[in-house]
């Protein structure tokens, strides 16, 4: 990586989350998990390399130690995703109910490869281990929401239903 | 309002469908915060021997019994933490993700006591990056709870002071195992510790830590109003008490979240869902049951034969499996055990933090070898080196997840293996034609 001449600011409501959370923690470190959501969630849904360079600036870390947290971990990207950003649970209880129907009906639907984002930008899809609400299977997360008891319909309705 | 069911009296589940306990007024209502107000009236030592007497034994995976964790940490430490464990990211488990939607303050209560009861001053929420709806309910929870006097400087009187926040995951099931949580939560790889010293004496930032699971600290807040007593009524025997949670899901009419006595039949609980899957159009007869798998993607699987079992603790145990975290996955005579296998094994290769040998390689080695199989490109050898290959990870790595990968994959393969050699078999005869499941040369996975 190398760094761009003046490094992105950490954006200002980001920055007074943080304060807030500042005192709960003994270490400025603890601080890193929270730092790249609201990074990310500035940034668009991903880091680019300024959002790791801002947030190792404003937690005084090796910009290295931020990358090595943010490849760690799946719910982190380090490429662009889609405005909308979906993630199909294939795990055991969902593929029992038919998470491969919900595959191919999004790659049907966003005319799309898993991982890809669509040419306006709008969707991505990846499928995801188990995401918690089995008993909805087969499920998906949309952006923050989760929607269960999927087929086909349903799927391309809550696609078209995306702006 | 999510899918639950009961036998008997539902405790852990009552506020479940009455937004009205959101609110600290609304869950008062309901008797909430008697519990703390009288924990706060107790000596501390005194707390920790009622949860020992009510046999509650650890709801997050490993069965520890809680007041005996409770009781490990130093009581002379300046600094002690709760780390309430809401990464729930066992395949097959979501009945904390109920508990903290439906009933936040009933997680909040237990986790007051806990903090009194060994002297802890902030209480972490670690609760997994996906349940975003969860955390923003914990989080006005708690913000009302600050307001109500029941957090913060003066908990409800007390003189007791208890800060809590809500930490949220990034996405790895390695966080939910208790030392890579507290990695994580120290802004780390969530990469485990190895132990000793355990998180009782050193733990998050090197302080004494408590960890325990969201529904262990949801009955601690049942133990406190009712009494060690009524717990211990509940359940098997004085090894497995009280009220449990089982999340059942895949070929049954009504996957949902159930709460019954602990040790409930693997059948009794299969009825309670309405029994066997009857299809998508749901006019079907009940399919066969083939298999269930009692507690997440970590136990080994049981067969339709096992169907009386006593779902608990020690039962499971002697049977060879477990109780995990209650995750009941029921297969029947459709599900595909090979796609099973391969999906368990893809599950542990992509979660294994890579830090032991073994479980790094192993897991990768149980994919590519199932996942040959499914491609009909598996010798009858290659399947029968599954077993093999997952009995190396298990003890032999520092963490629980290489055992589990080892549990939850290899009885698949050693117990239905006429019926995953004979789909080798026939993926083969569709992919070649030639039917002997062999293939010409070992092709390598992506990415593996
Ligand atoms: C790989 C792995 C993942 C785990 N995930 C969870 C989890 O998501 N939630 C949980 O409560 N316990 C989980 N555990 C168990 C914890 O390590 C720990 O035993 C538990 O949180 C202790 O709480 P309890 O005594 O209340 O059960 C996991 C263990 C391992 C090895
Ligand atoms: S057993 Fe696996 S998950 Fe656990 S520490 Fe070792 S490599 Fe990591
Ligand atoms: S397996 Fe899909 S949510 Fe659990």
């Amino acid at each position: 990586m190398s760094p761009p001449a003046l490094p992105a600011a950490f954006p200002p409501e980001a920055k007074a989350r943080l304060d807030k959370l500042r005192p709960l923690y003994p270490t400025e470190r603890a601080l890193l998990l929270p730092a790249l959501h609201l990074a990310q969630k500035h940034w668009g849904g991903w880091l680019p390399e300024e959002a790791i360079l801002a947030v190792a600036a404003e937690l005084a870390l090796p910009p290295a130690e931020v990358y090595g947290v943010v490849t760690f971990y799946d719910l982190y990207h380090e490429r662009p995703v889609g405005r909308h950003r979906i993630r199909v649970c294939t795990n055991v209880p969902c593929m029992l109910r038919g998470s491969a129907e919900v595959m191919q009906t999004l790659g049907e639907a966003l005319g799309v490869e898993e991982g890809e984002v669509t040419a306006d930008g709008r969707c991505s899809y990846v499928h995801f281990e188990c995401l918690g609400a089995c008993e909805q299977a087969p499920m998906m997360m949309v952006d923050d929401r989760y929607h269960g008891w999927l087929d086909a319909e349903k799927v391309k309705k809550i696609v078209e239903g995306l702006d | 309002m999510p899918n639950i069911g009961f036998l008997g009296e539902p405790v852990l589940l009552k506020n479940v469908g009455k937004p009205a306990a959101l609110t600290v007024d609304g869950y008062r209502q309901g008797g909430g915060y008697q519990a703390l107000a009288k924990a706060l009236a107790m000596q501390p030592a005194a707390v920790i021997d009622m949860v020992k007497a009510s046999g509650l034994r650890g709801r997050g995976g490993a069965g520890f019994p809680t007041g005996n964790k409770w009781s490990f940490v130093p009581k002379e430490a300046k600094q002690k933490y709760l780390t309430v464990n809401a990464d729930e990211s066992e395949p097959g488990t979501f009945k904390d993700r109920v508990l903290m939607e439906e009933d936040p303050h009933q997680l909040i209560e237990g986790s007051a006591i806990c903090c009194w009861a060994v002297g802890a001053t902030v209480c972490y929420i670690y609760i997994r990056g996906e349940y975003v709806e969860a955390g923003d309910i914990l989080e006005r929870a708690i913000e009302e709870a600050y307001a109500k006097g029941i957090l913060g400087k003066d908990v409800l009187g007390s003189g007791f002071e208890l800060d809590m926040v809500v930490h949220r995951g990034a996405g790895a099931y390695i966080c939910g195992e208790e030392t890579g949580l507290l990695e994580s939560l120290e802004g780390k790889r969530g990469q485990p510790r190895v132990k000793p010293p355990f998180p009782a004496v050193v733990g998050a930032f090197g302080m004494p830590t408590v960890i325990n699971n969201v529904e262990t600290l949801c009955c601690v807040t049942h133990i406190l109003d009712r009494g060690p007593e009524w717990f211990k009524a509940i359940g098997t025997d004085e090894r497995n008490t009280g009220p449990k949670l089982y999340a059942v899901s895949g070929h049954v009419e009504k996957p949902g979240t159930y709460e019954v006595p602990i040790g409930i039949t693997f059948q009794e609980l299969l009825d309670l869902c309405g029994g066997m899957w009857r299809g998508p159009s749901g006019d079907g007869p009940a399919r066969q049951l083939k298999a269930f798998i009692p507690g997440g993607a970590s136990a080994p699987v049981l067969t339709a034969a096992d169907r009386h079992i006593k779902l608990d603790f020690d039962t499971l145990a002697k049977a060879g499996t477990m109780l995990g975290s209650a995750a009941v996955m029921v297969m029947d005579e459709t599900a595909s055990m090979l796609q099973v296998a391969k999906r368990s094994a893809k599950f542990f290769n992509h979660e294994s933090c890579g830090q032991c040998t073994p479980c790094r390689e192993g897991t990768n080695w149980l994919e590519v070898l199932l996942t040959h199989a499914a491609h009909g490109e598996a010798t009858t050898q290659e399947v029968d080196l599954v077993p093999q290959v997952a009995k190396q990870i298990g003890g032999n790595s520092l963490c629980a997840l290489g055992d589990a990968a080892m549990m939850g994959v290899g009885p698949i393969v050693e117990k239905f293996r006429d019926e995953i050699l004979a789909e080798v078999r026939a993926a083969a005869t569709h992919a070649h034609g030639n039917g002997n499941g062999r293939r010409a040369a070992l092709p390598v996975l992506q990415g593996a």
